[in-house]
């Protein structure tokens, strides 16, 4: 299952586990991504919360967690191949993954239909 | 291939051969220089000065003693000279043209500062002289406090921050110390800061220990008045706001801003960036602000960057002035001294941020400037500063979209929705700009206007220059339209040494730090670009 937020997020989620990245629309926006910091594992994150950068040649941007939960691994690639975000920031370019502590905000994100109208209304 | 201008084909019947033209046996292009690295061109043994050799005398170094080369490299002075001319004609400055870089304020530096800042009393001062042969230099500081604390509407100053962000640090360090006094340090833990502000703004609140939340803008460009209202409360210490804002536009709620915010028991931190926009016509003491650094190197002229430092004196409110760092300059009779420690003033100052007093010779220009202008040359300035992005707006507007309606203060802000479909972006409009013999307009900031393009010219461009300019800029507007020059727009600029350098890989691989070795390191960007 996947869900998206307004901040351009996705999570995959997988029983338990949520993997969080940004969206196609994101990183068109950002164009090249330069550097990615990415919490380490460990670390509580609320919903909403400010827990990971991404900067561009434009602009540098927090990541805002779209879930709450505690992180539990972070893609170390980004490190040396930020690009993998403009290449495929829904697979290799994946940020970081999370042990949801609540499934029921899940239900406050967007599906895939949703999402896509959402980009289409920002024109 | 290379489509020039019709404006542009008259006078430079060159332009089609230059692009395609062949190489010359010297690499250089008539006063396109190909100039290598200092590091490069030196010699061994060579000197620029004929030194007497070192008396022979026992070192107390120990173990401490260099063991190898120091590294200079070794050169004479007709080459130092010609190399740093070389190196300075590469260069695009504020005495070659219109530099609209928006934000930045790339005002004329009067030639009259030059001239005081090099008189002997002045020029040949040294931080360590005795106070009782420095007395005219510290009145010299005091009569500028004066001045700003004039211009600010604003009882106190401190003069020795740097910068503009090192002024910034002091204003909100004086701001934590007056909460960590009133025993709220430990709860208010928030500074709101505007979507639009300038990154120094939550860089500093964030270097502090404080959380920043922003605060979206309105349709208008301006803060949303009830989202700040809604995230006022007992965990705020502050905000930094900028006004005008990076928007170019005037706070016009500012006043129930700075009320609301003192009735929630925070602070109000102004960004004194865009203070050349009000200068002689707004006192930010009257709005409320609570401290606010002023860029000397802004508004009041002094040299950006290589010219010299920065200066960024902040201005306090009388809840936050006992705070001010160390020196302070203090006048007891007719004698001026230096206070250095908590025992010489009365107050409990933060310590020191920098060493010795301050930039001296920012203060001196900037005080030239102040006392040049006088006060109806201040508003001068700031009037025309105002008038002259209008009128670069008004010119422009019917071809590229500007981001917010009405008139602007000092910049006049551009989004990229006039470049909608034609496959051009901001980044390759202001690239064309390179061509064309400008300096690009800050782009694609501030962040909360998509593709945004900021142009300030302030006040220093005579209309002729601004005119050449605008004609330019339509020029290019209606190309990039036209739908078919996309190719051209991403392949500039054409005519830059270097065409266009590889920004991505400069950010990703960053090369910082030239080596001893005729290869540059594996993904060089310079090198790309060249290849």
């Amino acid at each position: 299952m996947i869900r998206y937020s307004k901040e351009h997020e996705w999570i995959r989620v997988e029983g338990e586990i949520g993997t969080i990245g940004i969206t196609q629309y994101a990183q068109e926006q950002l164009g090249d991504v330069v550097f990615v910091d990415v919490p380490q594992a460990g670390r509580k994150v609320a919903k909403g919360e400010a827990c990971a950068v991404v900067e561009s040649v434009k602009a540098a941007s927090d990541i805002y967690a779209p879930v709450s939960g505690e992180v539990v691994e972070a893609n170390a690639g980004l490190a040396d191949s930020p690009g993998d975000v403009n290449a495929e920031p829904m697979g290799k370019g994946w940020f970081f993954k999370i042990k949801l502590s609540d499934k029921g905000e899940l239900s406050g994100l967007m599906d895939e239909a949703a999402y896509n109208d959402f980009v289409k209304s920002l024109g | 291939m290379v489509q020039s201008l019709d404006r542009s084909q008259g006078r430079s019947g060159g332009i089609s051969a230059d692009a395609a033209a062949p190489a010359t046996f010297t690499g250089n292009r008539a006063l396109q220089i190909e100039e290598p690295l200092i590091f490069e061109m030196g010699q061994p043994g060579r000197c620029g000065v004929d030194l007497p050799e070192p008396p022979k005398v026992k070192d107390r170094l120990n173990g401490l003693k260099r063991a190898g080369e120091i590294g200079l490299p070794g050169l004479s002075e007709p080459q130092v000279v010609q190399h740093y001319t070389r190196l300075s004609q590469k260069n695009y400055a504020i005495d070659m043209g219109v530099y609209p870089l928006g934000s930045c304020t790339m005002k004329h530096n009067p030639r009259i500062n030059e001239k005081v800042a090099r008189l002997p009393g002045i020029g040949d001062l040294h931080p360590l002289q005795p106070v009782s042969t420095v007395q005219g230099a510290l009145e010299l500081i005091d009569g500028l406090a004066h001045w700003l604390k004039t211009l600010t509407g604003m009882p106190a100053v401190a003069m020795s921050p740097a910068a503009g962000a090192h002024g910034e640090m002091c204003g909100m360090m004086a701001i934590a110390a007056a909460l960590e006094a009133r025993g709220e340090r430990a709860k208010r833990k928030v500074v709101l800061a505007p979507e639009s502000a300038h990154g120094t703004n939550p860089a500093t609140a964030a270097a502090l220990g404080f959380t920043v939340k922003p605060i979206p803008a309105n349709e208008r460009g301006r803060v949303d008045l009830s989202a700040l209202k809604a995230a006022l409360g007992p965990d705020v210490a502050a905000i930094m706001l900028t006004n005008p804002n990076t928007c170019g536009l005037f706070e016009t709620e500012i006043v129930e801003i700075s009320r609301a915010v003192h009735e929630a028991g925070a602070f109000f931190y102004c960004d004194g960036a865009n203070f050349n926009a009000i200068v002689g016509r707004v006192r930010p003491g009257d709005l409320g602000v609570d401290c606010m650094h002023i860029n000397l190197h802004k508004t009041f002229s002094t040299p950006h960057g290589g010219g010299g430092p920065g200066a960024g004196p902040v201005v306090l409110s009388a809840a936050l002035a006992p705070y001010a760092p160390y020196p302070w300059i203090v006048k007891d009779g007719d004698k001026w001294r230096v206070a250095e420690d908590g025992a010489a003033v009365d107050g409990k100052p933060l310590g020191r941020l920098k060493a010795f007093h301050g930039q001296m010779g920012m203060f001196t220009r900037a005080l030239s400037y102040i006392m040049s202008h006088g006060a109806d040359g201040l508003k001068q300035v700031a009037e025309d500063a105002v008038l002259s992005a209008n009128y670069v707006m008004a010119a422009l507007k019917d071809i590229m979209t500007p981001a917010f309606e009405g008139p602007c203060m000092h910049e006049a802000l551009f989004d990229d929705s006039f470049l909608k479909d034609t496959g051009v972006s901001t980044l390759d409009f202001a690239k064309a700009m390179i061509d064309e013999g400008y300096h690009p307009m800050t782009m694609y900031f501030p962040l909360v206007v998509h593709g945004a393009m900021l142009i300030e010219p302030t006040e220093s461009q005579a209309k002729e220059d601004l005119d050449v300019f605008i004609a330019a800029l339509r020029s290019l507007a209606e190309r990039a339209k036209s739908g078919t020059a996309a190719e051209d727009f991403k392949a500039a600029p054409r005519f830059a040494p270097r065409r266009r350098l590889d920004e991505t890989l400069a950010a990703r691989k960053p090369v910082l730090r030239w080596r001893p070795s005729n290869n540059p390191p594996e993904g060089d960007p310079m090198k790309q670009a060249a290849d």
